[in-house]
């Protein structure tokens, strides 16, 4: 089934050419829109990219949510449609209030670059529906301000609904050394009620061939090609 | 009217400051014994022109919900001054 991807630019995206690559190697038809536009083109799939909008001033993402772009996001997401943010993509969403909570510095200050275990733990999403539930992924993470932080009760919230969707793997501390950035409830990823706004801090499109040293994140890309995903019901009302 | 708004923007109580804390081994390297309970914010100034000092504070407290501070994390407080 034919899938129609758009994947948005903002001034300061550095993610933008592997996401769009992830999602045309899975066959979808994948095209850029630049953040001043007002259409996303009819796409079944926005996926808001990694990067420094707007070069992180103020807070990361709290510019890039007034782009004009943004307007056709929130009607895109409210109508149902799929919208995953990457990394900076996680931090536009929370800033935008389409995903609850906040990401702050990272606890130790450090910018961590580095591959990270974690565990798939919703997989009713059109983000990772391919994977199995509790499946164990090494992602990699690229980020200075990725600690998760939410009220306790937007917290207990998000795990009695089960909208942890990805979460920092704790194992044999050797393998598996845990959150790398102080986030709350070790959270690497969540989504809204509905489950088709996923935010996710990890960097699955970095991982989509063995070329590139591991395939895991394939998943998150041919989640959304399978039969099934939701197709908004009106998103692709041409404005 | 014209007034000069200060904006005081400053991490929730509570939450995790790391640079608060970096700074504070900081001045703890550098022999200032004394220093404590660091908290590093964010200061922002701005000319705004309204009718009045409450008109003035109104607006710029919307400024403040909307986009200088983020609900979830950081508490602001606001400063007007007539030019």
């Amino acid at each position: 089934m034919s899938r129609r991807v758009a994947v948005v630019r903002f001034p300061g995206s550095n993610c933008d050419a592997d996401a769009l690559r992830a999602a045309q190697l899975v066959g979808a038809e994948a095209d850029y829109v630049w953040h001043r536009d007002t259409s996303l083109g009819g796409a079944d799939v926005v996926i808001l990219p990694g990067g420094f909008s707007y070069g992180d001033y103020l807070r990361s993402g709290a510019i890039a949510r007034f782009s004009p772009i943004m307007a056709a996001v929130r009607s895109h997401a409210d109508a149902g449609g799929a919208v995953l943010g990457i990394c900076n993509g996680f931090q536009i969403l929370c800033e935008a209030h389409l995903l609850p909570g906040a990401l702050m510095r990272n606890a130790g200050l450090s910018f961590v670059s580095r591959p990270v275990p974690v565990t798939v733990e919703r997989t009713t999403t059109p983000f990772t529906s391919a994977y199995a539930p509790g499946a164990r992924l090494t992602l990699p993470v690229a980020h200075g301000e990725g600690r998760f932080a939410a009220t306790v009760d937007v917290a207990r919230m998000l795990e009695a609904e089960g909208r942890v969707v990805l979460r920092y793997a704790k194992g044999d501390p050797a393998a598996e050394p845990g959150n790398p950035n102080g986030s709350a409830h070790d959270i690497a990823g969540i989504s809204n009620a509905e489950g088709n706004v996923v935010g996710i801090m990890p960097h699955p499109e970095r991982v989509v061939s063995p070329l590139l040293g591991s395939d895991e994140g394939l998943g998150f890309f041919t989640s959304f090609m399978a039969a099934g995903t939701a197709t908004p019901p009106m998103e692709s009302m041409s404005r | 009217m014209s007034y000069r708004v200060h904006v005081r923007v400053m991490p929730r109580t509570g939450l995790l400051d790391p640079q608060g804390q970096a700074v504070e081994h900081a001045l703890a390297a550098l022999g200032f014994a004394g220093a404590g309970d660091v908290r590093v914010g964010r200061a922002i100034e701005l000319e705004l022109a309204a009718d009045s000092p409450a008109e003035a504070e109104s607006e710029a407290r919307r400024m403040c919900e909307r986009l200088l501070a983020n609900p979830v994390t950081e508490d602001f407080e606001l400063e007007v001054e007539a030019r």
